[in-house]
């Protein structure tokens, strides 16, 4: 190896070699296998069974989705979409409010609020998941959509990342909404609501993606097959038939690739929320 | 946690904080400021309230009785906790949980940090290119991610055994064999938002700083632990208790994959839960393990703070 060229930024040239190679090669591990599932996807039973490597479909079908579809795949398509969105919606909506008023108003009980909702974060959601089950037979909604979306909203993430980004938000603009005479909803909706846009976004693609793949409480709440989810829904098929891997791809691609897009179009805002949530986490 | 987290907001105003958060304000003022507040957080609180506090509530109550397929049967005392402590399945996933905690958060913490240094001064193309990519198996879901792995590990038709030539050889239904692949996938949904969190924390350390110490002939070791190691330090902190919890409650791998088995091999305490609660319908020991996990969960996220703090 060369002797240590250091430039400005401290990095020797065989180093940033080195480091290249192993990033790249670590980058195609990582991508395998989402490659592999949507290869998988088109491949016919002959290439699926081999007993030997098949790096790309050479005889590509859809009749492993033509397959998938015998199920009321769409159907479990359109619930997990519904979930998310309807969970992503309600989450944006209380959390913006909620946590506008931790950041922003000196009240009482402000100080132990914030305390309870920092420590149900660290709470495994799993712990509480035989109660939950229990109320939402209580309210008559156990086994529907409603079942997954409701606890989903009262999760207290979304409040935490709302109050960070209010907090970034100048007193002195809302002390001059109060002096021009502006109501507490007119300071909220005409002030702060444009203001912390961009922390809504960030709490939107992040409460979607996590709803789209929160196993445990689709798997928990929703019993019958015409409320199952996508993931749910391969989930189960895998365990009725294991081997059929071709339809299980092809359920894997179907429930990946939208949240994938989802992710990669709005790729911008989730990063920036992920990393501002935890400014002073 | 909690305490630094609170006391977060007031390192903005310290001149405010340090007498009392009202001062200043009559007491009409945060009459007002409380009433309005509390009509902002309504909404929310009802979620938060019904949906988590409640629950959690019911599950410690749960716990201290016998509840089984009928309902309550009666009040149990101590008696779930003691079975706890007794019972040999607890007692491995337990073993199995913390050595799935104590190898993946500091492989996590450290290969994302690893990452994050080679990728956070690249051009912003590679750079959002690289950090989609570590970020992709977090975004496809378990559930695919973990019925793909589940494929590539088959013993016949898996792609792994045709590439290593060991066909036949069952990787996830093997004692010793089978942990160590739910470590690493678990590694790979994992390693994406610290990746996120510490090119955000990287770019922001103090620039001056760096080409002061540079200038006055630091190595690229000695800039990174005396200088930006402490700047980044309540990332680390925040990424090890994220990753941590994520460990902790690493399920949809192994109801997919093992279902703790072979053997118990892979049973960890969330995995025994569920399994406790839907497969054998005892519900106040499931809550009693759901409980005993909170509390381990606190425990060392407490332990994090405590190490982490007094570097």
């Amino acid at each position: 190896m060369k002797a240590k060229t250091t430039d400005l930024s401290g990095s020797s040239t065989g180093y940033k070699v080195f480091a290249a190679v192993i990033l790249i090669l670590l980058a195609l591990f990582f991508l395998f296998p989402l490659y592999w599932i949507v290869t998988g996807s088109f491949k016919d039973v002959i290439e699926i069974n081999a007993k030997y490597p098949v790096w790309f479909p050479m005889s590509p079908t859809v009749d492993n989705y033509a397959r998938l579809f015998e199920n009321p795949a769409f159907k479990w398509l359109f619930n997990i979409v519904f979930i998310s969105a309807m969970a992503m919606i309600l989450t944006c909506l209380t959390a913006a409010l909620a946590g506008y008023a931790l950041a922003k108003k000196r009240f009482i009980g402000r100080a132990v609020l914030f305390t309870i909702i920092i420590c149900a974060m660290a709470l495994p959601k799993q712990v509480i998941v035989i109660p939950l089950l229990q109320e939402m037979t209580f309210l008559h909604i156990n086994n529907t959509l409603w079942a997954v979306i409701l606890p989903t909203v009262g999760w207290p993430f979304g409040v935490f990342l709302m109050k960070q980004f209010a907090e970034t938000i100048p007193n002195e603009i809302l002390e001059a909404a109060r002096v021009d005479g502006a109501g507490e909803l007119k300071t909220f909706f005409s002030v702060v609501f444009p203001m912390i846009k961009p922390g809504i976004g960030a709490l939107a693609i992040f409460t979607f993606v996590n709803t789209w793949n929160d196993y445990f409480l689709q798997l928990v709440m929703l019993t019958s097959d015409d409320n199952w989810t996508l993931p749910l829904a391969i989930a189960n098929l895998q365990g009725e038939m294991s081997s059929d891997f071709g339809l299980i791809m092809a359920g894997a691609a179907l429930a990946a690739i939208p949240i994938v897009a989802v992710f990669i179009a709005f790729q911008k805002y989730f990063t920036q929320g992920i990393a501002m949530g935890a400014v002073k986490g | 946690m909690a305490q630094t987290s609170a006391a977060a907001p007031a390192q903005g105003k310290p001149k405010k904080q340090k007498q009392s958060p009202y001062s200043g304000m009559s007491k009409a003022l945060i009459r007002r400021e409380t009433i309005s507040a509390y009509c902002f957080l309504i909404p929310s609180l009802i979620f938060f309230v019904t949906f988590v506090v409640v629950p959690m509530f019911i599950c410690v109550f749960y716990s201290f009785t016998e509840y089984g397929l009928g309902g309550v049967k009666g009040f149990a005392g101590l008696e779930n906790y003691v079975k706890l402590f007794q019972d040999p399945i607890f007692h491995k996933g337990f073993l199995n949980t913390v050595l799935i905690v104590v190898v993946a958060v500091p492989t996590v913490t450290a290969f994302s940090l690893w990452v994050s240094s080679a990728i956070y001064k690249m051009h912003a193309i590679p750079r959002s290119f690289f950090r989609c990519v570590f970020y992709l198996p977090v975004v496809t879901g378990s559930v695919a991610i973990t019925v793909v792995w589940k494929w590539i590990l088959d013993p016949y038709n898996g792609i792994l055994n045709q590439v290593a030539g060991t066909s036949g050889f069952d990787w996830l239904g093997n004692q010793k064999t089978a942990i160590w692949f739910i470590i690493l996938i678990l590694f790979t949904t994992s390693i994406g938002q610290p990746i996120v969190l510490y090119v955000a924390a990287l770019g922001n350390v103090d620039q001056s700083l760096i080409e002061a110490a540079q200038v006055d002939g630091a190595t690229k070791l000695q800039v990174f632990w005396k200088i930006k190691w402490p700047q980044i330090m309540p990332t680390t902190l925040y990424v090890l208790v994220i990753t941590t919890i994520n460990s902790f409650q690493c399920f949809a791998l192994i109801q997919l994959l093992t279902k703790g088995g072979p053997m118990n091999s892979t049973m960890t305490i969330m995995y025994q839960v569920y399994d406790t609660a839907y497969r054998l319908n005892d519900l106040g020991y499931a809550n009693a393990i759901g409980v005993i996990l909170a509390i381990i969960i606190a425990i060392f996220s407490a332990i994090q703070f405590k190490v982490v703090k007094t570097d």
